[in-house]
Parts: C-alpha cells; structure tokens; sequence
C-alpha cells in the first residue's frame, strides 16, 4: 500500500452556469448605469440610510425601500489595498494582472460603500480620503464591469 | 439560559497538512472521527447524532451530509449539515450544543473539514460573495483583510510591524503543538520581508491553505461526567452574522465580534473579560486581526491593542495567551477551523493541551470568523454554568 | 414537545421567479409568516436559513438572505439541505432554552441553473460523476427496481401524477395544476426508463417561512399554534451499491423515532394527512410504505382505491405535493406550512379533515436522508 502512487481525479472542464436574477432594484440601478452613466441608491425611509447597490430591505430597520436617489458618480476612498499577488478571475479563470487596487468608494450622497478596482498609476495619491471618480467602459452592457475603474482627481 | 447543561468531552483532529493525497475525503474525515471518540472512549454506536460542515466548493461535493456517511459514521443514523463559510465550524460547535441541550440528542458528534488542497482556495472564495455587485470586483479573502486592516491603521497608527509581531507570537505558539500545519519561528523582520500579498498584508501575515479535519463529542450533563472526569461546560454562545454586502461592513472596526462579546459575557456574567478569561483561541485569519479583534471584543481599550501585543501578555505565560495552538495562521482548513479553535479551548479546560498548556484554566473563549465579516463565540468554562 | 408553529408564509412556486433575487423572496416570505403569527420581527430572536451552494450558485448561499431575515442584530446559523432539517434545527434551537421564537426559511430557484449538473455533483467525483448520473437517471433505476420488487406499475405511478396535479388546481401557491389522465402520463416524454416526464416534478423557484414558538411564548401571542409532536431525522448510506433501494430503512428508522415521540402507535389509522417529498411519483409510493401509512408494496393499490385522494381516508398532498411544484431545498418547509394550513382548517379549497398530520423531506440521492414531523392540532 505505501508505494502506491497517489491518484488524483481531475473534474474536467466541467462548468455549472448559472443565470443569477438581479432583482427589480438592482436591474433600476444596471438600466440608470447603462444607458445615463448614473448611479442609482435608494433610502430607507426610518433610518434614512441611503444604500448602494439599490436592494429592496434595509438590514438594519428590516423596513422595505422605495425612494430612489442618485448618487454619486463621484466620491472618496473609504479604505482599500493594492493586490501584488496573482488572483484568478472569477469570470475568465484566468489569473489577472498584477498590481491593482481595490478598494470601497463612498459615492456622494450615499452611506454605504461602493467596491470596484482604482487605478493606481499614481499609487501615492492613492489614500483614504482620496477623491475619485468612475472610468466607464466604452461598451454599454448593463453590468457591473461597464465601470472599467475609479480614478483619482485632484 | 439553557433547560439543561452541555460539556464537550471529546477532541480530535488530523495532522493538519497542506496537501493529503494519501486520503480522500472520507478518509480524512474519519480520522478526525476516530481520534474525537477514542478521546472520549466510546464508539460510534454512542452517538446519536452528527452535525458535519465545510464549504462546498473547496471540493466541489453536493450534500456533503450524505457523501460523508463512510468516514462521519452516520449510517442509519442523523446527520445534518450547517455551512456558514469560515464559520461553520464554530457554528458546528454552536449546532451541537443546541442538539443536545434542546433534549432532542444525549451525544453528538460534531464534524468539520476541508481538504483546501483540492480547488482555488482564492477562487472559491470569491464566489461567496454578490454574483450581480461583489463578486467580480472582489479580489479573495485576503484583500477584504487588507481594506479592514487599512482602515484601522488610518484610524489608530497601527503598522504592520505591529501586526508582523502577532505573527510571530503565533507561529512561534505552533511549535507546540504537533496537529499544526506551519511549525517554524520566525522573526518580525523575516514578516516584513516577506512578499506583500496586499497592502499592508505580508505573505507571513496570513493563513495557509490546509488539508484537514476535526470532530467533537459534545454530551448532556446526564453522561458527560461518566465519560470524562473533566468535561469542558459550555456557558454560553453567541453570534452576529451582521451584514449581507462587503459594502454595508463598518471596516476597521468588527461589529460582529463587539456585539457577540457583549452578549455572551452578559449571558454568562463576565464583567471583566481580561481578568477572568485565562486563554482565547480566536478564528484570527491573519495578524492585524489579533489587534483589532481583542479591542472589538473590550478586552483592551480602543487603539490600545498593539501596545498589549507588545507588552507580551498575549504570549504563552503572560496575563492572556491568545492562540497557544497558533492559531489560524499556522493551519487553516477552513470548514474545520472554527471548530479546532472550540476543540483546542475545550483542551485547554479539560487540561488536554500538553505542550501548549495554560496552566489553571477556568474560562476559555473560541470563536469563528468568516462570511461578510461575521463571528462566532463560545464560552468554555471548568465548573459548571448556572442553568 | 413544548413547541408549536405559530406563522407560515409561502411565495407562489413558480417556473422562473425571473424578476426577485433570493432577498426579494426571503423578504416576502418572512413578512407573510409574521403577519400570520400576528408578531413583529422584534419578537423573533434567532434566525435559521435553509439554502445550498449549489443549487444557488454561491459560496456562502446564506448571506444572501441575511438582511431579508433580519438577521443582523440576532444570533443565527444556516442549514444546507432540505428546509425539515433546517426546521429541526431552528426546533433544537427553541427547545433548548435559549431562544423562544425561531424564524425558518428555506429558498430556491431552480430555474438559475441547469438542474443535471447541481444533482451530477452529489455522486462521488472518484467512482460516480463520470458516468454521468443525475438525480433523474439514479431514480430511475430506483424505480426500475421498486416496482420490478413490489409489482407496482407504470399506471399506478401515473395516478399518482393525476391526484397531485389535479389537487394543485385548488392550491394557489402551486405551479403545476393541471386535468390529466393516466394515458397522458404514459404518453409524456420517456426521460428516462421507467420514468415520463409526467412522473417527474418539475424544475421550480419558491421561499418558504416558518415561526417555531416555545409554549410560553405561544400563550401570550394570538396566533393559532399548530403544535410539534414528533421530529426525527436518519441517513441510509452513500454509494447507491451499497444499499438497497427497494428499501427504505432510513426513512423507516426516522419515522418509528418520530411516533414515539408522539405516541403514535399505529401511523395508519392516528395520522389524518401527509404532505410527502414526491419528487417522483413512484416516490410517493414508496415513502408512504416507509412511513408505514401502507404496507410494503401495497400502496399502488390502495392508491387506486382512492385512500390518498383528498376525500379518501389518508389524503396524501391535497396540495399537489412536489410534483405541482418543487424549489427544491425549500420543498419540505412547504410541507410543513401546508400541514400547518390544514390543520388550522384555513387551506381553502384543499382542505381536509385533519388534526393530526405528516410532513416530510429528502435529502441526498434516492432518498438517502429523511426527516419526518408531525404536527398537532392538540399539545
């Protein structure tokens, strides 16, 4: 028995996809996204919390939302970190580039925190408190990746 | 409070490896099994039910329940499965206890595993998150550290020297304990030297990825002093599995691990934490983590946490050793982890814990982090609980 | 026991709940269970959620329902499984002292996923997967077997499939209702021998809550409590060749446990309804045997004498059962809320005469887990 080589299976390139449901709240903020470049947030009407991404509760009332609000596109960076090691995409499987920021942006006018990637082509100016603005892709597809990144602005 | 008081009375756990090729699944599971009832003395014929947990697609299995009926031993008998991301395995211990202490079962056998080896830790990982807003910008578990970690330094003036020496604390507590996966001292510069992952989190800042399994016989107050002369009382529990969106977390501080304090040293009549809790083993995935966390969880007053790590009373001999196993940082096999935080506080009561003993332990703290920034918590204590 | 259910709330089952997320339907489902239970969420003070990975695509399926289950301030935990299992440990949670209310909810939506390959990654990835199996083709071959066993036939299954659809024609949260004879059942797509497409249910979103209440607390709310009796629980083991699938020994095991618990003697004649996990209709057949409601391979013939119709002496889902609809890890809760409804005589036009009632769920391959309640009119 202990000279047997270990056997590994391998699974294949099996893939199981799925077609998630956005919701009514998330597909009024891929719409105002899409086709405005806008960000949408809604507020709970008792403790006045304006969320982003748009979602039917607030966690903390457990009251349903309805008021919908732009915010943003601007705002600060709220905390963040610079990945400087290889992460595997989970759309693609391949792994992607590094380095590159990610981090939670506090768009204007909403309370809770916005992640996506910031640029770090200046990574000095890279700092909580940083103000920022989104770098919209030239495609309009309706998700999440129509914002390429935020950058920073002086 | 509970209608009937509830013990651990048996531990076991894998040599916890990063790679275990010589088993399958099962297999592993069933040495963790066969270590926990050989701990307590019975057989598998004792138990009345199991509760197993891990996270799916580390391994890809549907209904681990059910697939795990050869190493769990549950054949013919019930068998139940909790996931709750890095926190099923505390949240396993949780289970076992409400199992036993709500009548329904005498002895339960409490499973939890990973075999890490076999997928993307990081991959999986981000699939946890939003598929529609998360998921695709999420960067793996250790970036959702990094942002946490960042906004405490911006706060409080921490370094990751500060959190490089939490590091060293704990692999130096591994060397203690033969179950670990990572036994090797380093030094605070060997930390800062080594490769940043994502800023400010070092390579040696962090958690592996490991292949392992643990399991806990947990017992009614009815058996578990014929089984064991020092069963180990679980006074309370508490949880907060606070948010649902990364967005909504109030970074920098752990709201989740604050609020689970306060309710169970409510529950369980501590009113000062620092002085009758004799040792933590906490669910701590990388070094800030143990700064920060013991302030949430008002033990040390807020900013206070690096100056307490560095006075050395967190080590092994000080007023609080926290990880005496090492902790998260020296073996992470995630479905299992929070549990081998329960099982190694459990030993630390029962007076199990050989070479990385506290010596007159009284009250012991285990907790599970994972999720959305959630935490688990479970009170151990010597003597038993009030009902 | 000392614990009743007090509130249920379920969404309609429906082919593709396209335009909710899973927070939209758990959100919809707990405020349907809290206003039946006459309480508010304050009143809740820990919370179980019932979802799978798999089935929802997602790592950590729970989190996407915290804020929908106002789980943020209260302790919690979340079962992957069927929602009877995840209900039994929202009961252990009541019964132990700690809590007084739990809120249950279990959510699916079939319809996000190609159904094949979630059940192909419940067999063994080393000796299994390969070979393709699904939960489809491995019933298949658990029927082929039953019925070459018992004698059971292709037409007694195709009644089964005739009772339930035509049962969900007075069920309005059901997806299937449907006027069918045993001939279009045999005449439906073979999908795979012995199995028609009619046999099988069908592919299905759906959340479903329930409010469990420990006695004390059922005294001082006045929502109706349909009381907890008897919960159990049994795996059989893994690997389809290691077991025998004419049998049914796990479900056997839970239900004996449960009749203790209840003081059941003879599950026959003291037990006045069932809601059965009827993911198949030989299934039906075959967990009624094993929750001795008949004897061993009797139960297509006494389904053709009408005994399981909704007016006969054990009406077995009057509400259309899984067939008529099946989110599939919600599937069992919705048993447990339609035992519920009829007990409290408020099932409408599918209610029986019944005060004393089974509900059941499945977990794993061919019925591998089984969980059995019964539910009371009486404490």
């Amino acid at each position: 028995m202990e000279n047997l080589e270990h056997i590994i299976i391998e699974s294949g390139k099996a893939v199981q996809p799925f077609h998630y449901s956005v919701g009514m709240y998330g597909s009024k903020f891929f719409h105002e996204l899409k086709n405005n470049r806008k960000f949408v947030g809604v507020r709970c009407p008792k403790c006045k919390k304006v969320y982003v991404p748009p979602r039917q509760v607030c966690g903390e009332c457990f009251m349903e939302m309805k008021d919908f609000i732009e915010v943003g596109p601007k705002g600060i960076i709220s905390t963040f970190t610079i990945l400087r090691f290889a992460f595997i995409d989970p759309e693609t499987g391949l792994q992607k580039p590094v380095p590159y920021g990610y981090g939670f942006i506090k768009l204007d006018g909403a309370d809770t925190l916005f992640q996506h990637f910031i640029d770090v082509t200046e990574e000095s100016k890279v700092k909580i408190g940083a103000r920022v603005e989104p770098v919209f892709s030239k495609e309009k597809k309706g998700t999440i990746k129509d914002i390429l990144y935020f950058r920073i602005i002086d | 409070m509970a209608k009937r008081r509830v013990a651990i009375v048996g531990t076991g756990q894998t040599n916890h490896k990063s790679h275990r090729p010589d088993v399958n699944g099962q297999e592993l599971i069933h040495e963790a099994v066969v270590r926990a009832l050989q701990d307590a003395e019975l057989s598998i014929n004792d138990i009345d039910a199991i509760l197993i947990g891990n996270m799916d697609h580390f391994e890809g299995i549907n209904y681990v329940d059910c697939w795990s009926i050869d190493g769990s031993g549950g054949y013919h008998k019930p068998i139940m499965k909790l996931t709750t991301g890095g926190t099923t395995g505390s949240t396993l211990a949780i289970g076992g206890y409400h199992f036993v202490a709500s009548g329904m079962f005498d002895k339960v056998l409490v499973i939890g595993w990973e075999k890490n080896s076999e997928s993307d830790t990081t991959g999986a990982i981000t699939t946890a998150f939003d598929p529609i807003w998360d998921r695709l910008v999420f960067a793996g578990a250790i970036s959702g550290l990094a942002v946490e970690a960042q906004s405490y330094m911006a706060k409080y003036g921490a370094t990751d020297r500060d959190g490089a020496r939490v590091s060293v604390r704990d692999r130096k507590h591994a060397c203690n304990n033969p179950y670990a996966q990572l036994r090797k001292e380093v030094t605070l510069e060997e930390v800062l030297a080594s490769p940043m992952l994502a800023d400010p989190i070092h390579l040696l800042d962090v958690c592996p990825r490991t292949d392992g399994a643990c399991a806990v016989v947990i017992a009614s107050e009815d058996c578990a002093e014929t089984i064991t002369s020092t069963p180990d009382w679980i006074w309370a529990t508490a949880n907060r599995h606070t948010y649902s969106y990364l967005g909504d977390v109030n970074w920098g501080e752990l709201d989740s691990i604050a609020d689970a304090s306060k309710e169970l040293f409510k529950k369980s009549g501590i009113n000062e934490p620092r002085k009758q809790i004799n040792v933590i083993e906490m669910y701590q995935p990388y070094s800030l983590a143990g700064i920060i966390w013991i302030e949430d969880m008002g033990i040390i007053p807020r900013g206070k946490g690096a100056e307490y790590i560095w006075s050395g009373a967190t080590d092994m001999g000080g007023e609080l050793p926290i990880n005496p196993s090492g902790g998260v940082i020296a073996c992470n096999p995630i479905g299992a982890t929070g549990l081998i935080r329960c099982a190694e506080a459990a030993m630390q009561v029962m007076g199990k814990a050989e070479g990385r003993q506290v010596p007159d332990v009284n009250f012991a703290v285990s907790t599970g982090f994972g999720g959305c920034m959630w935490t688990d918590m479970i009170l151990h204590g010597k003597n038993k609980p009030n009902l | 026991m000392d614990a009743a259910i007090i509130g249920i709330g379920m969404t309609t089952i429906e082919k593709n709940k396209i335009a909710c997320n899973y927070a939209d339907l758990a959100w919809e489902a707990v405020n349907k269970a809290l206003a039946d239970a006459s309480i508010t969420i304050d009143d809740i003070d820990n919370v179980i959620t019932t979802s799978s990975d798999f089935w929802d695509g997602r790592t950590i399926s729970c989190m996407a329902v915290g804020d929908a289950c106002a789980l943020r301030h209260k302790n919690c935990s979340a079962v992957e499984g069927d929602g009877t299992f995840g209900a039994a440990y929202g009961l252990s949670r009541t019964l132990s002292g700690d809590y007084k209310t739990t809120l249950v909810t279990a959510h699916s939506k079939g319809s996000e996923s190609i159904s094949s390959i979630i059940t192909n990654a419940a067999f063994d990835p080393i000796y299994e997967r390969s070979l393709g199996l699904d939960m489809i083709s491995a019933s298949a071959i658990q029927a082929k077997q039953y019925m070459n066993v018992t004698g059971t036939t292709s037409e007694q299954l195709a009644l089964v499939s005739c009772k339930n659809h035509k049962n969900a024609k007075d069920n309005p949260y059901a997806q299937l209702p449907m006027d069918i004879t045993v001939n279009d059942v045999l005449n439906s797509e073979m999908i795979a021998e012995p199995l028609h497409k009619l046999d099988c249910s069908p592919v299905s979103d759906g959340c479903c809550a329930i409010i469990i209440a420990n006695a004390d607390f059922v005294k001082k709310v006045k929502a109706k409590p349909v009381w907890i009796k008897g919960v159990a629980f049994c795996s059989d083991a893994y690997f389809m060749g290691d077991r025998d699938l004419t049998k049914t020994i796990a479900l056997e095991n839970a239900a004996k446990k449960a009749y203790v618990m209840a003081g059941i003697t003879n599950p026959e004649n003291e037990i006045d309804i069932a809601e059965i996990y009827d993911a198949f209709t030989y299934q039906e057949l075959m967990w009624i045997e094993g929750l001795g409601l008949a004897e061993y391979g009797n139960a297509g013939k006494l389904l053709e004498k009408g005994i399981f119709n909704r007016d006969g002496k054990l009406p077995v889902n009057p509400s259309g059962g899984l067939l008529s609809g099946h989110p599939v890890i919600a599937a069992g809760l919705y048993r447990i809320a339609e035992i519920v409804l009829q007990i409290r005589e408020e099932a409408g036009a599918r209610q029986v005469n019944a005060k004393r009632g089974i509900a059941h769920g499945v977990n794993g391959i061919c019925g591998q887990s089984h969980c059995v309640w019964i539910l009371d009119k009486e404490k």
